[in-house]
This record gives structure tokens, C-alpha cells and sequence, in this order.
């Protein structure tokens, strides 16, 4: 029988790291993924999980760690955040090329400087072109959920990636929703030993992380690229299955709403929650509007993206990242970029906001969604609008 | 050999399966000077294959040592090491 208990969403992670019998754990605490290195530290005192606790001076070594161990063929997990991932980014493109299968946390946090330890999604943007397959979830069962079958899709033997489950900041991170966990026995019906198929042993010598001279290093990466997109088949099975063991069904963009609407907003993350409420309200008052939120940002779903707008007439998006003399919100450029081939598209309208942990209550998404519809109706010159900045911020042309 | 191969030839994660394959791998022809040994000399010391990096100095049955042009980059530490001038390091073009 399954329970249904009050979880915080670091702790969820952590039981799903714990259901997944991890091998070898290495990690280092940093706001706010702190309760996630702490909680399996605690676990793995006390004997709950027989796994290997490899503390560690740094980010940089933590990821390197796992690399070790994901070598010889050990089920793998860490966690960061923020600044964290950036100490480590070197080593997180060396995760997915040399295939190995690490689970990564990513508890969402603003980029220095000034310093904050609050929510943003700067950090995983910055991480965006690194070959890990990329997950955002809303909530705390999501943050177990997703963290169980990020081990079952990266460890599949077509796969063989490292994949990052992004969560927000404190405002996912630390709050506390009921949450409802497995049996153990249906986690290993769904979830199976993994099985490296390179794993290092001495009885079979082999080299792991050999140069790649010019001769071969453009092969290699191609041949990388083409194995990582046709994760997809995987990823979309691997949700299958879980929905059909567990009753919950995820999808590379969930949809909310969206049944005969005409603007269309996307958020990633814990703030789709929030738009939710937004959503309902404005339906409510008998507004054509609805809510599509990106679940998988790597390899993007370009297919169910274009399904998913291919009836709107705006398509409102809201980052939270800038991307510093760009074309728009990161997510927003991308969006765009799918789209651009399509005879019919929406036009589209970039807003970012909630930076470094500015909240974005409901009255805010209700402002994005009014003043999206104003501005891409007059069609604006601005790349990008803000929402929840004091001072009106114009002139952003490009 | 490398050159012929397509993506699709290539090992997941570029994992050489097969150990010792850098042996395959041509590195002489980074060179711009050779080592050219003047055997009346040369006593047999052996330091010239004892300091070279690569290695690419072997030893031959008459007890002097020989450097395998496939593998010397023409670094010219041999040539620095050795303690009877034995060795010059000479232009490739020169031949």
C-alpha cells in the first residue's frame, strides 16, 4: 500500500534516492539544496540506505566523484544549486560525454553577484547546453516522481545520460505538501538493477576519457547529439511506465486549460502553480486563456510544443532568467526559435521576472497575461517586458 | 585509419575498448629535428632511453640505442642528457 505523507520537496528527492537504493552519493551543501546532501547523509549514518558517502571540498568534486562512480557501474546521485552548479560546470559536460548516468538535483537559485541564495533560473540555463537530459517539476510529489524515473530513463542502455531535476528554490525546495510514496516493491518493478555496460574492471582493461584529436572529435560529438535526441523514445516510455504502475502520467509539455484557447501562457517550474490559479480565475470570468508549462526542457519537445499552441493566437512567455543582451528570456528565444517555421504560429511575447526570489503572486500573472494580450495585439517593439519590477523598465529594442 | 571512420563508427562516450591503442598512433611526424647518433661516440650508457618521455628509444642487440622515428617528436631531450655529444639533434629537411 502506498502512503500519502507530508514531505518537503528536498525530502522527496531524497526518498526517492532512497527507494532508488543509490550506490554512491557525493555531494556538498549549498542554500537551498542544503536539506537534500544533509537528509542522505542522515540516512546513510543511521543504516536506512546502504550507500557510499563521499564528502567532498567542492562542487567540482563532487560531480567528479560521481563520474568515478558512475564508472564502474554504481547508481549514482547528487544535488546542487546556483552557484554550485557553476563550480562544477566543467565537469558537468564531461558527465554526458562520457555517458554516464548521474542523477542531479538542482534546487534553482539566482547567480551572483549581488549575492543571493533566492530562486531564479539562472543557474540552469547557464547549464542548458551540456547534454543532460533537463526536467522542471511544480511541486513535491513531482520532486519524487521525476527523481525516480530520471534514474530509470538515464540508466536505460539506449540512453546512458546524466539527467538534472530542476526544482525551485525554497519556493519548491523547502515547503511541505502531502506526498504520496510507493512500496518499495513497486519502485523495483519499475526501476531495475542498473547495469553499465562499459562499467571499469580490471579484468577487462579499458580507457575512459581518451582524447579526442581532431581526426574523430567532430564524429564523436555528432554521433553524442544524435544518441541524446533519440532519448526522447525513452523519456516518453519511461513515463508511460510509470503512469501505469504509479497513476501518474507525465508529458514533455503539460498542458492546463488549454481546450479552445486563444492566449496561451508558459512558465516552467513551481510558478506554473500559481498561473493555475490565474488560469482558472480568468476562465471563470469566461476568458479564451490557458496554460502550457515546458516539464522537459532537454532535448527540447518541439513536437508537443507546436501542438500545443497550434490553435492559440498568443503565446506569453515568462522566464525567469535574463539572457544578458539577448533576444529575449532565454526559454522566450527558444520558443520562438521552435516555432519560426510554422506557417500559422502565435505571436509571441517575452516576460521575465521573479529574479533572485521576487515572488510572483497571482496579481502579477494576471498583469502578464492582460498586458501580453495588449502588447501583442499593438505588436511592441520591446524584446522583453519585466513584471513585478519597480520602474518601468523601455527602450529595449532590437 | 581514424580518418576513415563516421559518426556512426564511433564508441558511446569515446571509450577505447581495446587497451594499448595509442601504440597505433603516429606521433613522429610532429617532428622538426631527429636525433642522429654518432655510435664512435656513444659508450651504451643508455641515457638517452631512460630520459626520453615518448619512449621511443629502444634497445638494438648490439647495445646501442635507437630511437623509433614513428613515435620521436624531436624534442631533443636525448641530445641535452647526453654526457658524450653523441647524439645531434639535425632538420628533418636536412636529411
Amino acid at each position: 500500500m502506498s502512503r500519502r505523507v507530508a514531505l518537503e520537496a528536498s525530502h522527496a528527492v531524497t526518498e526517492a534516492t532512497r527507494m532508488a537504493d543509490v550506490d554512491v552519493i557525493s555531494a556538498y551543501p549549498i542554500t537551498p539544496q542544503t536539506h537534500i546532501p544533509e537528509r542522505l547523509a542522515e540516512m546513510v549514518a543511521d543504516g536506512e540506505l546502504s550507500a557510499a558517502y563521499i564528502p567532498v571540498e567542492s562542487e567540482h568534486s563532487a560531480m567528479s566523484a560521481c563520474l568515478g562512480a558512475a564508472a564502474i557501474g554504481a547508481r549514482t546521485f547528487t544535488a546542487t544549486a546556483g552557484q554550485g552548479l557553476e563550480l562544477m560546470h566543467e565537469v558537468v559536460y564531461i558527465a554526458s560525454s562520457m555517458r554516464y548516468p548521474v542523477v542531479m538535483a538542482v534546487c534553482n537559485r539566482a547567480l551572483s553577484a549581488p549575492l543571493s541564495v533566492w530562486g531564479d533560473h539562472s543557474d540552469a540555463m547557464a547549464v542548458r547546453d551540456t547534454g543532460w537530459i533537463q526536467i522542471f517539476c511544480q511541486n513535491s510529489q513531482e520532486a519524487f516522481d521525476l527523481t525516480l524515473w530520471a534514474f530509470r530513463v538515464g540508466e536505460d542502455p539506449k540512453v546512458l545520460f546524466p539527467v538534472m531535476v530542476h526544482l525551485d528554490g525554497f519556493t519548491l525546495s523547502h515547503v511541505t505538501e502531502p506526498v504520496i510514496l510507493p512500496e518499495q516493491s513497486e519502485v523495483n518493478r519499475f526501476l531495475p538493477k542498473f547495469q553499465y555496460p562499459f562499467a571499469l574492471n580490471p579484468d577487462k582493461p579499458m580507457t575512459h576519457g581518451a582524447f579526442g584529436p581532431p581526426e574523430i572529435y567532430s564524429e564523436t560529438k555528432l554521433a553524442q547529439e544524435v544518441a541524446f535526441r533519440n532519448s526522447k523514445e525513452v523519456i516518453l516510455r519511461g513515463w508511460k511506465e510509470f503512469g501505469d504502475i504509479f497513476g501518474r502520467y507525465y508529458h514533455p509539455v503539460e498542458e492546463y486549460k488549454t481546450e479552445n484557447a486563444k492566449t496561451l501562457l508558459l512558465t516552467m517550474g513551481s510558478f506554473s502553480e500559481t498561473a493555475k490559479i490565474v488560469i482558472d480565475k480568468k476562465r471563470d470570468k469566461g476568458e479564451a486563456v490557458g496554460l502550457i508549462s515546458l516539464r522537459l526542457w532537454r532535448p527540447f519537445p518541439f513536437e508537443e510544443l507546436r501542438q500545443a499552441v497550434e490553435n492559440a493566437e498568443i503565446l506569453i512567455v515568462f522566464d525567469r532568467c535574463i539572457s544578458s543582451g539577448g533576444p529575449g528570456g532565454p526559454v522566450f528565444s527558444e520558443v520562438r526559435s521552435a516555432l519560426y517555421d510554422e506557417k500559422e504560429r502565435p505571436k509571441i511575447v517575452s516576460f521575465i521576472g521573479g529574479l533572485g526570489g521576487r515572488d510572483m503572486p497571482q496579481k502579477d500573472f494576471e498583469y502578464v497575461i492582460d498586458h501580453g494580450r495588449e502588447i501583442a495585439e499593438k505588436r511592441s517593439e520591446e524584446l522583453f517586458e519585466t513584471v513585478g519590477v519597480r520602474g518601468e523598465v523601455t527602450g529595449i529594442r532590437g | 585509419m581514424a580518418d576513415e571512420l563516421t559518426w556512426r563508427d564511433m564508441e558511446v562516450g569515446n571509450i577505447v575498448t581495446e587497451p594499448g591503442s595509442a601504440s597505433f598512433r603516429r606521433t613522429g611526424d610532429w617532428r622538426s629535428q631527429r636525433p642522429v647518433l654518432d655510435k664512435e661516440k656513444c659508450n651504451k650508457c643508455g641515457l638517452c632511453w631512460l630520459y626520453c618521455p615518448e619512449p621511443a628509444f629502444k634497445l638494438l642487440e648490439d647495445g646501442y640505442y635507437e630511437p623509433d622515428l614513428f613515435y620521436c617528436k624531436g624534442c631533443g631531450i636525448c641530445a641535452e642528457v647526453c654526457t658524450r655529444e653523441a647524439i645531434t639533434m639535425t632538420e628533418e629537411e636536412e636529411k
